[in-house]
């Protein structure tokens, strides 16, 4: 196994240690323990527990990036591509909860761990960048509203982040996936021009 | 000694700027005693007539059905272009049709009525163009020497500059620190104020205008005066897209712009974020 491969063994492993239990409840020692390996063979892929929370941080926001990237290159409408962002951020909530859940909690909810090297949009550059692409676009073919980045990124993240939250919670009544057609359709009702 | 070249300087439908700039060459004498100037529409010169000569100098847009000097300016200019070695086309007007329509080797993004000639053309586009340009553009052809022409037949010695190189709020503009107002020495005016500097092909803020500066040095935005596009409306505001440049500048891909720009924005740089000149120590 190359470096490179263990390093992402040992982000998943956390990442499951981290819904878990928490971020700060989650030792090195612990996710040596889950790993199989000693506490010293771990700091030499990572040399602390925030730095690996911050490649967490780079690799999640990478994996969201490289999938947007791909609907942002399809010859679709606006319209389409909402649904396929949609699509895939209920999927992942599904499939990889504890992702979305790294992203939720540990990142939006603990900041203070991101502040040394990951200020800003500089470790989630790959997922912004790509929802910057999508509105850009979405304006330039006069499909969406031109209105303030913010604005339109907030009610985008924002709705899909608390439907996911109540998925989690167990509080919806239906499963996620069922919400994909309402859902999209209020987005794009909200952003287009 | 042989005899000086000859140099017939036309106007189309122009506002004379490009001239006026012209007379702000510090060496404009100098460089009128070398040419034989046959005739020009506000300097000295003979009463028209149609002849040969070694430079025609073409400034202004062109026009149907539109008088000068007695005979319709297509006309005019079809003559005297078959008349002519090499033909200069002065101001952006004449190159690409700016302020006044059409111009005569471009007609905006399309080919002009006089495209054919284009191997004689040299555009010196800006509006006006800066004197330095329009006297090298001169000059060069006296001496005989090869001019290096881009695909719009813009030297490259001038051209292959963009109006962003060179400014001195090339710093603000790395790390994305706007300019609030006009006439401000701190900020890069890229992102509110309308500035095309960085995709705009002129050297303003290499050869300096009055030998002491330039628009987006004293605070006001590139008017993208050089460019095809010319004008454009809204010239004190950026276009945005959600808020993200409708214009990324030249050479990069959108996503490697964006990708930098939130790198940069997430970074300070505390000396940059200070008035430059203030009181305290
Ligand atoms: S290019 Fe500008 S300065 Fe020259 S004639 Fe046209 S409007 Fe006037
Ligand atoms: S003001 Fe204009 S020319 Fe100057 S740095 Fe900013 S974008 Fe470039």
């Amino acid at each position: 196994m190359s470096k490179e491969e263990k390093k992402l063994e040992i982000m998943k492993t956390a990442l499951n240690l981290f819904a878990k239990n928490g971020f700060y409840n989650t030792t090195i020692a612990d996710i040596a323990r889950e790993m199989g390996m000693s506490v010293g063979n771990m700091y030499n892929y990572f040399p602390s527990k925030e730095s690996l929370a911050k490649e967490l941080l780079i690799y999640t926001s990478k994996l969201f990036g490289e999938e947007l990237k791909k609907i942002n290159e399809m010859d679709i409408s606006s319209k389409e591509k909402i649904k396929k962002i949609v699509e895939l951020y209920f999927k992942m909530a599904k499939e990889e909860p504890e992702l979305v859940d790294y992203f939720m909690r540990v990142y939006l909810s603990n900041k203070e761990i991101f502040a040394n090297g990951c200020e800003g949009m500089l470790c989630v550059s790959a997922f912004v960048t790509e929802i910057m692409i999508f509105f850009e676009e979405g304006v330039r073919r006069k499909e969406l509203k031109n209105q303030d980045f913010f604005a339109a990124f907030g009610l985008f993240m924002g709705y899909l982040g608390g439907l996911v939250f109540l998925f989690r919670e167990g509080i919806l009544g239906k499963d996620i996936e069922e919400y994909t057609n309402s859902v999209s359709e209020n987005i794009y009702n909200a952003l287009k021009i | 000694m042989h005899s000086k070249s000859k140099v017939i300087w036309i106007d189309g439908v122009s506002c004379y700027g490009c001239s006026h700039s012209f007379y702000n060459y510090p060496e404009i004498k100098e460089l009128l005693e070398k040419i034989e100037l046959i005739y020009h529409p506000l300097l000295p010169s003979n009463e028209f007539k149609f002849q040969r000569c070694d430079i025609l100098i073409i400034e202004g847009a062109i026009k149907n059905n539109f008088l000068r000097l007695d005979f319709d300016l297509i006309e005019l200019i079809s003559k005297l272009i078959n008349l002519s070695k090499k033909i200069i086309l002065i101001g952006t007007c004449s190159v690409y049709g700016g302020i006044f329509g059409e111009g005569v080797l471009f007609n905006k993004e399309n080919k002009g009525k006089f495209f054919k000639y284009k191997d004689k053309i040299i555009s010196i586009p800006g509006c006006p163009p800066h004197p330095e340009w329009i006297a090298y553009a001169i000059e060069m052809i006296l001496n005989k020497k090869r001019l290096i022409l881009d695909k719009e037949n813009r030297p490259k010695e001038i051209f292959s500059y963009t109006s962003h190189m060179g400014c001195v709020r090339n710093e603000y503009f790395e790390w994305k620190i706007d300019a609030k107002n006009f006439g401000e020495k701190e900020g890069c005016l890229f992102y509110e104020q309308g500035c095309q500097g960085p995709y705009t092909h002129s050297s303003c803020n290499k050869i300096l205008w009055n030998e002491v500066n330039s628009k987006p040095r004293a605070g006001t935005p590139c008017f993208g005066c050089t460019e095809k596009t010319f004008p454009k409306k809204n010239l004190f505001k950026t276009e945005t897209f959600m808020g993200i440049p409708a214009n990324i500048p030249l050479g990069v891909s959108k996503r490697a712009y964006l990708t930098l720009a939130g790198v940069a924005k997430s970074l300070k740089n505390e000396r940059l974020e200070r008035k430059l000149i203030d009181d305290s120590e």
